[in-house]
């Protein structure tokens, strides 16, 4: 038995627990049941992820943070590299799904509950999460410097200074002065290349130890029955049987964004021009649509308060009561439950109507 | 969701099957392989540096007669590197590449030995850009001067 892998397991086996994390490995059970389907988003999640991971490195090789470079080499990257235009195309694909899928991901365990004891601070984390991926969007918008990215990020980084007192402060942090500058440029590349992948990857890292740890939730209904007719109750090993399953989901989704990237290749644009008009019909990216529109229905006064002010309060409760949504879940005094679950579907429903509206509206 | 997931697809071992399987794992591991490197393709082709535009028959402004003297020698761009233009104490223009065929230091020119020095290793070069001294390799690269009113233009030595 002295084969050169034995002698490495050997090795390790000496220094750590390896049995302890064999069997931490072994132990999550994928339950099956009709809604099992859901728990295929949040690895699709993370894939995504790992995908801008790789193709965010990849661009680094090539990309110049700076107002007078960042244009041009993007520009170079999409002309001059090869298969450059494949892999920004793929960067932002993938980001866009990546979006769409954490938004999927959180429905789907908010409808089926999974945010229940024990696993409240796994909500926790993975809300964190997509308060990240957003910040990683808005501050990747920004990065090619063209005209739409520059006015969309003038209006995004405008939002918070309409916060009374601590407003102004934090739009100085995020623009790195009064304006969008090459100053601006260099501050959210920062942010999107160091400091919240760092973040990210601190909190991927608990949301999937969390996850390992206390294994898969099963929907309030499905354990009912399965506990009162146990022979009902059915599981898959995760490793390896659940885990090829979703590598099939994966293949399949690489395939699906290079058919994306090579079918509609993502534009350039033109050059931001700091002194120039703002373009006709500027929008952010779809999935700050919804708020974007809801500032632009709201009226400049409501009951003698600001209309804006009013939104950005609605917006910032809503992200806080969505933070802390486990901890609202409860059934004494009374039963919240029915609540969360009517609210989450009026909710999704105004997002999406929002959405649509916003993209069509001139 | 008629079709959850099954239970992990029980393995019959019936050794009947294990042709057929061994020809299926031969399919799905080879269309595997295939489609990892049509991944992996681009990926490799984009590590690769693109060319950076060449000069070619194009000139390029080195400098101006009044801000050169004689014994005296200026750099200017080529294309993405530096080159040299030196105007002998006779008055002549002289183009050269001014990079280093050693190692790739920016050479300059002495006017104290009228020679073309790498500082890097003390390699010498005539004002021909012939090596004649220390480790450099090769001449450095003439080029062509051209005279056009005031301006000194350079561009490479058409060949003949």
């Amino acid at each position: 038995m002295a084969s050169p892998v034995n002698n490495v397991r050997e090795w390790f086996a000496e220094r750590f627990p390896l049995d302890d994390i064999k069997a931490l490995a072994q132990k999550k059970k994928v339950p099956l049941h009709r809604y099992s389907y859901w728990y295929f988003l949040g690895g699709m999640t993370l894939f995504l992820f790992g995908v801008q991971v790789l193709t965010g490195a990849l661009l680094l090789m090539y990309y110049r943070p700076g107002a007078d470079e960042a244009f041009e080499s993007v520009q170079f990257i999409m002309t001059q590299v090869q298969f450059g235009w494949l892999i920004r195309s793929v960067h932002s694909w993938s980001a866009n799904l990546l979006v769409f899928m954490a938004f999927a991901h959180l429905f789907s365990v908010l409808f089926l509950k999974s945010y229940r004891k024990p696993r409240e601070l796994t909500w926790v984390s993975g809300m964190l999460l997509l308060f990240l991926m957003l910040g990683f969007g808005f501050s990747g918008y920004l990065l090619p410097w063209n005209k739409v990215s520059y006015f969309a990020t003038a209006v995004g980084t405008e939002i918070p200074a309409q916060i009374p007192i601590i407003g102004h402060p934090i739009m100085l942090f995020l623009r790195g002065g009064e304006d969008i500058t090459g100053s601006t440029l260099t501050r959210l590349y920062g942010f999107h290349v160091a400091i919240l992948p760092a973040l990210a990857t601190l909190l991927i890292g608990l949301h999937l130890a969390l996850i390992q740890w206390f294994g898969m939730s099963v929907p309030p209904g499905v354990e009912q029955r399965w506990q009162a007719h146990p022979v009902e109750k059915k599981e898959i090993r995760f490793f390896p049987n659940f885990v090829l399953r979703e590598l099939m989901a994966w293949y399949v989704a690489l395939g699906l964004l290079g058919a994306l990237a090579a079918l509609f290749p993502w534009s350039l644009g033109v050059k931001a021009d700091p002194f120039g008009s703002a373009p006709a019909g500027i929008k952010p990216e779809w999935y700050f649509l919804s708020m974007f529109q809801t500032l632009k229905l709201i009226p400049a006064k409501i009951l003698g308060m600001d209309g804006e002010m009013l939104g950005i309060l609605a917006f910032g409760l809503i992200g806080a009561a969505a933070l802390l949504l486990p901890f609202l879940d409860r059934e004494r005094p009374f039963n919240t439950r029915r609540w969360i679950t009517g609210l989450a579907c009026v909710f999704l429903g105004y997002m999406a109507i929002m959405t649509v509206y916003g993209w069509v509206a001139k | 969701m008629s079709s959850a997931p099954d239970t992990g697809a029980a393995v019959r071992s019936a050794p009947a099957n294990l042709p057929r399987r061994h020809f299926v794992n031969i399919l799905l591991g080879t269309g595997l392989l295939a489609s990892a490197a049509s991944f992996l393709y681009p990926v490799l082709r984009y590590l690769v540096p693109p060319k950076l535009p060449d000069m070619g028959d194009d000139a390029v402004l080195a400098a101006h007669i009044s801000e050169l003297k004689p014994n005296t020698a200026t750099t200017f761009r080529f294309g993405a590197r530096p080159g040299l233009l030196v105007e002998t104490a006779a008055g002549e223009y002289r183009a050269m590449s001014a990079t280093c065929t050693h190692l790739g230091c920016t050479v300059q020119y002495r006017p104290d030995l009228r020679e073309i020095w790498c500082p890097c290793h003390n390699g010498i070069y005539d004002l021909n850009g012939r090596n004649i001294s220390g480790p450099p390799p090769r001449p450095l690269e003439a080029f062509e001067v051209q005279i056009r009113g005031g301006d000194i233009f350079v561009r490479r030595k058409q060949e003949a």
